[in-house]
């Protein structure tokens, strides 16, 4: 992660990994999550769903940091984010992704 | 699904608690703002911790109207223009619940406005959460009091010649107690500030200016609704307790959003216990002096 002044306790501040979860049906292709997610999580599925809109997909799981923008920006409740379980979180920090 | 998923603690989006889940996907249009003022309000009445039983959920008529219908709390899909009507007899029937009243710029100020402005003037106490679309969604996209001077409507093909309405800046002058605006965007501070407006007592408003593609961007050329949120959003600027009236819907760089009231003044219920008390003086306070009577000329 880029910090505009590096904190000093860099190395002992941990991020939260997070898993997005795509309820695929409910999703009207409006791509709010895909633009605002900062980190490049999502992208746009080239699947259709059953009413016949594209639906986010996520490419970088790794770089989920749970914030829940995703969440909340969707209009059609299709996508949340929560925290993921300590087994797959190995003490993820701030050094990791960009 | 993953074998990390499957650990995962919750499989259902954590607003299914406060939704008509059956109902969904709702009938908004993709990329329509409303859904998400819709989560804000879900949001805000979660962090809120009032009792579920306590709410009750009013609409008229339009796109947002429909939001009503999606709500799992006490809710009422109301006739055009009638929401404020319709809550302030809730109101007065079941004091102690919490009524919210979420509808469109043309339900709330075209047909509505008469009672908009005196459920503000009278301190009725309620929440009123508009979402400003600057038009007429349902019916396909006709000139509202809140249209920008100049956009096009169905009813304005060459634009629109009003002024339209600042209905923050109305809603203050009428004494409403909370005012404040955010774009459909700064979904945090819109979460608070209805948070905020659901603890205030009395008359309390919150406008949300959201993207409506279908009706209004298409018209004006702006068919992405990202585009929408994006041109609302970066036009606006934070003022927060600035004077109301100089809270401006102005699309070049001056779109005010922020908190611009936060007071304390009795409400209607307050006012008419009083009066039933006899706690009230006998108007005129300073009282009529009866031999003076008709010993001053007129004119
Ligand atoms: C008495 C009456 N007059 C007119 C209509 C038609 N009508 C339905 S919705 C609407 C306007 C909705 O606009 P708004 O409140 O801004 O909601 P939006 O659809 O934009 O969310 C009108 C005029 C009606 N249903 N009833
Ligand atoms: S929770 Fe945040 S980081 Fe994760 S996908 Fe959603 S917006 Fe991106
Ligand atoms: S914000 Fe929601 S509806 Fe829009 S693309 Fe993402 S999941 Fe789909
Ligand atoms: S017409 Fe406009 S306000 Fe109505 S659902 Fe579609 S985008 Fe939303
Ligand atoms: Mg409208």
């Amino acid at each position: 992660m880029k910090f505009w002044r590096e904190p000093l306790d860099v190395d002992q501040i941990k991020v939260t990994q997070g898993v997005v979860t795509v309820l695929e049906e409910r999703c009207k292709g409006c791509e709010f999550c895909i633009s605002y997610c900062s980190r490049g999580v999502l992208v746009m599925s080239q699947k259709f769903n059953r009413k016949g809109y594209h639906f986010p997909e996520v490419i970088e799981p790794k770089l989920c940091v749970n914030c829940h923008f995703c969440e909340v920006i969707c209009p059609e409740f299709a996508i949340f984010s929560q925290e993921a379980p300590e087994a797959a979180n190995p003490g993820a920090s701030a050094g990791q992704g960009d | 699904m993953s074998a990390q998923q499957a650990t995962l603690p919750q499989a259902e989006h954590p607003q299914d608690a406060l939704l008509r889940t059956e109902r969904i996907p709702h009938i908004w249009c993709a990329g329509c703002g409303i859904g998400i003022a819709f989560g804000s309000l879900m949001s805000a009445i979660t962090k809120s911790e009032i009792p579920r039983d306590d709410f009750a959920v009013v609409s008229g008529i339009g796109c947002t109207g429909r939001l009503a219908g999606y709500i799992h709390l006490d809710s009422f899909h109301t006739t055009h223009g009638r929401a404020i009507a319709f809550a302030t007899g809730l109101k007065l029937a079941r004091p102690q619940g919490k009524v919210i009243v979420a509808s469109g710029d043309g339900d709330l100020l075209a047909i509505g406005g008469n009672h908009f402005i005196h459920a503000a003037r009278r301190n009725m106490d309620m929440t009123v959460i508009c979402v400003n679309n600057f038009n007429y969604g349902m019916t396909g996209g006709q000139l509202a009091p809140s249209t920008p001077y100049g956009a096009k409507t169905t009813t304005t093909p060459q634009g629109s010649p009003d002024e339209p309405f600042n209905f923050c800046s109305l809603a203050a002058s009428c004494g409403a107690t909370y005012v404040a605006r955010w774009t459909a965007l700064h979904i945090r501070r819109l979460t608070t500030a209805i948070a905020e407006a659901l603890n205030k007592k009395g008359f309390s408003f919150v406008e949300v200016i959201a993207p409506c593609p279908t009706a209004f961007g298409r018209r004006n050329k702006i068919r992405r609704s990202l585009d929408l949120l994006k041109l609302y959003y970066d036009n606006s600027v934070v003022k927060n307790h600035i004077a109301p009236g100089e809270a401006t819907i102005d699309f070049d760089n001056n779109l005010v959003v922020g908190k611009f009231v936060d007071v304390e003044r009795p409400t209607f219920l307050d006012h008419y216990a009083a009066i039933n008390r006899g706690e009230v003086e006998a108007w005129p306070a300073t009282g009529v002096d009866a031999s003076a009577a008709g010993k001053r000329k007129a004119g």
